[in-house]
Formats: C-alpha cells, structure tokens, sequence
C-alpha cells in the first residue's frame, strides 16, 4: 500500500490510462479515479467507500459473471457491471502491485 | 466506578426526565451493523411493529427494563443508513425522527449510535452527522467478539477521548457488553459534544476524519473473514453456487408444501373439532350459526396458513441473518432483471408461493422503492397455496387422471404445473409491463453489501418469527373476521317469518342473480357468481360455499360436489374459473396488507383493478377458446 502511494506521486507514467471497474480481471485491483454517475448515486457509492484514492480490488462474480462482486476497505459490495463500467481506476503496471 | 468509557473529565449529567413520560432513544446505525439485534437483546418481545405515518418505513418501538430502579426507556430503532443527508426516504425518516420533526414522534432524548467495529473506517462516518446533532449519544461498536476473532483492535477510551461522547465495545449476537448500553440508558450520560466535525456534505472529508479519528483510538482493522472468502468460493462457485441455489429454493418448496401440511392438517383439524364442540354446547340459534359459520370458520381459514407461515420465516431467518440470501440475491440479480426487477425481488416472490402476506412483509428487504412496490404489486400472481383447493377441485372435477410421462407426470399434475406457469408469466408480464412505464426505475444502480458469513442464533430467528406471525395473524385476522362477518350476514339475511332464508333467497343469493349476466361470458351461472363474490376474502371460500350452494340444491344433494360441478359447468367455464383464480387479487388480506406496506390505498386498488380486469378477461377468452375447440 505505501508503494503504491509512492509511485503516484513520483511517476503517473508507471500507470496506464484509467480503465473501468469492469475491465479489472478477479485478484486484480486499481485506484478509483472517477465515478462517472449522476451525483446522488456517485454520492452513494462513495458513503460505502468508493472514494476517490480508494483501493478497490475486483472479488468473486455471480456464477454467470455478472454483476461482479468488489472489495473496498475490506468490505464486498455487488455491482452491475454497466454500472462497474462508469467507475473508472488507474491500474499500476504489471509488477508494480 | 462507572462501566462506561467516558472522555476524562466529560462532564457527566443525567438524561433529563420530563412529567413521567418514559424518555425516548433512538438506535441510528447503518446497515448490517446489527442494530436490530442489538434492539432485540434490549427490548426482547416488549416491542411493537408500525409504520411512520404516510411513509412506507417501518416504525419499531420497544420497551428496554433496566434494572434497579424499574424504570423504562422506549427505544425506536431506526432504519438502517449510511448519512443523514435526505435522499431515500430511510434517511429523510431517520433525520426527521432525530431532529424532532417527525409527526406524532418526539425528538429523542438520546441515541444509540450502533457501527460495525470491523467496518469502523467506513461506519465511523456516520458519527459526524450524527454528533452533530448534539443529543447525548452513546456509540455502541458492535461485534466486538468478530473483530477479536479476526486479530482486529480498538480502545474504546481511546475513542470516547477523541469523539466527546462514551463509547461501549459490544456483541449484541453474544449479549456481551450490554451492561454499559444498560448504564446509558439508566441516565449516566456525557453531555452533548462539542467537537471539531468536518463539513458534512464533503464525503472524502469525512471519511478523512472517520480514519484520522480510528487511528488515534488505536483502531487497526480486523483480517479478512477466512471463512467467509472459502464459503464463497463454493456458494458463487460458477457451477456449484446456481446447484446450491437450486437445492436451497427446492428445500424451501419441500418445507412450505410437505413438511408444513401434517401442521396444517392438524390446525385445521383443532379448529373444526373445537367449532364442532362449540357447536354442541351452544343452543340452536342464528347467533350460534354467526359464530360457528362465520368467525369459526373465517379465523380458522386463515389461523390454518400459520404453521407454513411461520416456517417460511424461519427459512427467511436462516437465509437472512447467516448471509446466504445476499448471495441468493447476487445468483437471481440477472434472472431478475429479465423481468425488470432485481436481486432482492427474489426471496419475497418465492415467498408468495406459500402466501402473498408474507411476501409483501418480505419486500422490505428491498430499499428501491420503486422495485419494491412492482415486487409487491406482482406478489400475489405466484400461486399461493389458498389457490390449491380450488384448482384440485376443478381438475378433479373435469380433468380424467391420465399419464402422460409414464408414471412421472399424469394429466392432473400436468395442468397443476400448467395452472404454477400461468401464474408465474402473469407476474413476470406485468412486472415488465410496470417496470417499462409507471415504476420505470430510476437509474439507481443495483448496490447489494454482501455480509460476512455469520452463525444465525434461534434467539433472533424466533423473535422474527414471533414478531411476523404476529402482523400475519392481526392484519390477516382481522379483516378476515370482519369480512366472514359481514359475507354470513349477506348468506343468511332477510329473514323470512323468523327463519332464516335458503343462500339462493339470500341476500348473497340475490347479489348472485344480479351479477350471472356479467359472469355469464365467462361460461359461469349464478352459484358460481356467489362463489366468487364470497371467495373475495379469500380464495378457498369457494369451496366451502360451493358446498353449501349444492347442499341446498335438491336436484345436486345427492351428487357429490365434483359431479354437480360437472353437471352445471362447461368445460370452457371450467377453466375460465382456474384462469379467473390464477389471475384475480381474492384476498382481502393481501389488499390489507399492500395497504399498509405502501401507505396508502392507491397501489392495492391499482393491484385490485389490475388483476380482476386480467382475470376476467382472461376467462372470458379461456371459456371462448375451449369451447370453440369443443364445441
């Protein structure tokens, strides 16, 4: 967890561009970088955790792949994945994690 | 020595007692914090069930003893949520009730504040808004033996220190450490804090706070739950998880159907032999027919669904409280949505095959309101099991027993699975149909938090059981005794020269006549007319009333029911009547009961309106159809 806050703020290169929750594959995880949701339900999701900064890792999924289960600060929450599609995180290279 | 971790040199007041009136509590938490059972292991069965005027959020009040004095507190236990800004109508409800400004509900004296100490960091936020309000506040940290368990740690002194206000380190599952939320409520209380909260719209901010201020208590978060992460991985298992799905929902099935029948039989049975030993003792009389006929036998036809009632609940208790049903509700979300629903929707639409009743009970689990009310509103389309003796009756009646798998499926069993189906696309038509217009949903995404597995106590699952038989049998009860009062008077009114009249010179009789012309498209005569008009209370009145219509009749007396059903029904009317059943909202109970879960009388008289103009039409096209074939 302290490298990661390192690398992001000694070298943004080292991440790719955000790619959404959806695109995290299981055991992968990424820094949430924008929920691109109308305001009440963003502001939901970030009372459950989804903040800015937050480290979200993608958990289980249903049996047939959707929604998709994330962990945040220890705590699993579903989502639909088109929902998972508008939550947008910075993935650290391969290695890096 | 005070049991309660206080700020050092808080200063320390009694919670003002006014003018005898026991004083008022509030437990605000979010959800899964386990506030409820912390409101159970308090109150025990001194508690009553309500809802908030207007509003469809649940009102529990209950009456916590404390000790020593004698004195009681009445605590109100909230619905669950995560900030006090009024979005859904939980939190404008909670806001309301703590800022005083709910109607008929007096600002508390005081609040428990219950979080989850192993989701400290995200449920401390809610100490902001909440502190903010500067009523005294207790800030219960809940599961206190998980976070041990789990290598988690906190210092309550510590923390009390840094929010002003005392803090208690419970486990309301285990009953361990009430002594200090006992202590509080007796009136040992820090007064209102004044502390630096930060702005309460910035979310990020206040997660900042929440944070900064576990870490000053020491706070370090527990491991992940082990047992939680195993059990997943076989119960989402992508082959494993759909198969333990299935035994669970067929598990259900099997209890409410065969294992609640040898109850039910046995309930009904004590009914009918106790109205029958009523029946001897009272003198011959119109009074003692009112009793035995219309309370006796209207009560009893409802006390006869508490057996299965009470083990639908207690499979809701263990699905619920072990955290099975949040991934029951993850597995169904996608066949759900097919319909337009969700998740959620699932448990109270399985329920609605035992009764509709409890299904709209079950429907509170869903905070959509707009889902929950198209769940509701498409509850009592499942075939409940009042539709059972009507179906048996009219299959038994027309339909010859035939096989047609070999031994697996006979006609009879066919047309039962036939009659299942119909029901089940009625509700997912018109749950496609209110999702794609008057209950289109409102884009807020599908959020379901899935709990750590936990082990369910009876001592939880038994008060819910109590707590649902309770609603089911006042709310059910009643209506039922009012209208089995009212449908005895129609059948046995006017008298002629001090007699009582024959049903088909009754004012039922009369209604009956009134109405043949509008049931007479549907392949129905007059009998039938009255059946339906009596079965409005409920569906398996019928019946009972068909019985008694044929009784009276010399031209069928002899005739079993069966063979005078064959003699004045067509075939199309036949199953114009199982359509009609399918389809029509003959439940007055239901009606009662959607009432009160949405506030108000407009959704069950859309519902009402709804399912009889379906039902009807759909006999009249089913009686034209058949009879066509026939004819």
């Amino acid at each position: 967890m302290a490298k990661m806050r390192l690398s992001l703020k000694t070298g943004v290169a080292r991440f790719r561009p955000p790619v959404s929750l959806d695109d995290l594959a299981p055991g992968e995880s990424g820094l949430l970088a924008r929920i691109d949701l109308p305001e009440a339900d963003a502001t939901r999701l970030m009372e459950l955790g989804f903040l800015p900064g937050a480290s979200i890792v993608a958990a289980r999924s249903a049996p047939g792949g959707d929604p998709r289960v994330f962990r945040v600060d220890g705590t699993e929450f579903a989502l639909r994945r088109d929902t998972a599609r508008r939550l947008l995180v910075e993935v650290a290279r391969e290695g890096a994690v | 020595m005070s049991l309660l971790h206080s700020c050092e040199g808080c200063p320390v007041a009694a919670l003002p007692v006014h003018g005898g009136a026991p004083r008022l509590v509030a437990l605000v938490g979010p959800p899964n914090s386990g506030k409820s059972t912390l409101f159970n292991r308090l109150t025990g069965l001194r508690q009553k069930v309500a809802n908030f005027p207007g509003v469809t959020v649940e009102q529990r009040r209950g009456r916590a003893r404390l000790e020593g004095d004698h004195r009681e507190v009445v605590l109100i236990d909230l619905p669950g949520v995560y900030s006090l800004t009024p979005r859904s109508e939980d939190e404008r409800v909670t806001r309301d009730v703590l800022a005083g400004e709910m109607a008929g509900t007096p600002k508390p004296d005081a609040v428990l504040l219950i979080l989850d100490s192993t989701n400290l960091n995200r449920h401390l936020v809610l100490a902001a808004p909440v502190l903010a309000l500067g009523l005294p506040t207790l800030v219960v940290l809940n599961m206190a033996d998980e976070l041990a368990n789990r290598g988690g740690a906190v210092d309550p002194e510590a923390l009390a220190t840094r929010l002003g206000v005392p803090v208690a380190l419970v486990s309301a599952s285990r009953g361990e450490g009430l002594e200090m939320v006992r202590e509080f409520l007796s009136g040992a209380v820090g007064l209102p804090p004044s502390l630096d909260l930060p702005v309460l719209a910035d979310i990020p901010k206040c997660r900042q706070w929440a944070v900064a201020i576990g870490d000053k208590a020491g706070y370090s978060q527990p491991a992940p739950p082990v047992w939680t992460r195993r059990l997943d991985a076989v119960f989402l298992h992508p082959v494993a998880g759909p198969l333990i799905f299935l035994v669970v929902v067929v598990a259900v099935f099997q209890t409410i159907f065969s294992a609640a029948r040898p109850l039910m039989d046995a309930v009904d049975h004590a009914v009918s032999a106790s109205g029958s030993w009523l029946s001897g003792v009272l003198p011959a009389s119109a009074l003692k027919s009112l009793l035995i006929e219309g309370v006796w036998g209207g009560v009893g036809s409802v006390v006869v669904f508490l057996p299965q009632i009470l083990l639908l609940f207690l499979f809701i208790g263990l699905l619920e409280d072990s955290g099975y049903l949040a991934r029951a509700a993850l597995i169904a979300d996608r066949t759900m949505r097919k319909a337009g629903l969700q998740g959620k929707s699932f448990l109270p639409l399985l329920s609605a095959y035992a009764c509709a009743v409890p299904a709209v009970l079950a429907a509170r689990t869903i905070e959509n309101k707009r889902d929950r009310i198209a769940t509701i509103l498409i509850a009592p389309f499942m075939t409940c099991s009042a539709r059972l003796p009507v179906y048996t009756l009219i299959i038994a009646a027309f339909l010859p027993e035939r096989p047609l798998l070999g031994p697996l499926l006979g006609t009879r069993a066919a047309a039962m699975l036939g009659l299942y189906l119909l029901g089940f696309l009625a509700a997912f038509g018109t749950a496609r149909l209110l999702k794609s217009s008057i209950l289109k949903s409102d884009g807020a995404p599908f959020l379901l938090e899935m709990p750590p597995y936990r082990r369910p106590t009876l001592r939880q699952i038994g008060l819910r059981m109590y707590d649902r038989a309770k609603i089911f049998l006042r709310r059910a009860g009643t209506v039922i005794l009012g209208v089995a009062v009212v449908l005895w008077i129609l059948a046995h009114l006017p008298l002629s020269g001090g007699k009582m009249p024959e049903i088909a010179s009754s004012v039922a009789g009369t209604i009956g006549r009134l109405i043949e012309p509008f049931v007479r498209p549907l392949g129905f005569d007059w009998r039938i007319g009255i059946g339906i008009v009596m079965s409005l209370a409920a569906r398996e009145v019928i019946v009972g009333t068909l019985g008694t219509l044929y009784g009276m009749d010399p031209k069928a007396g002899s005739e079993g029911l069966q063979a005078a059903l064959r003699h004045d029904l067509t075939p199309g009317g036949a199953v114009a009547l199982l359509v009609f059943f399918a389809f029509a909202m003959q439940c007055l109970s239901t009606v009662a009961v959607v009432r009160r879960e949405t506030g108000g009388w407009r959704w069950p008289a859309i519902q009402f309106a709804y399912m009889g103009l379906l039902a009807y039409s759909g006999a009249f096209v089913a009686n034209r159809l058949v009879t066509l074939f026939l004819g």
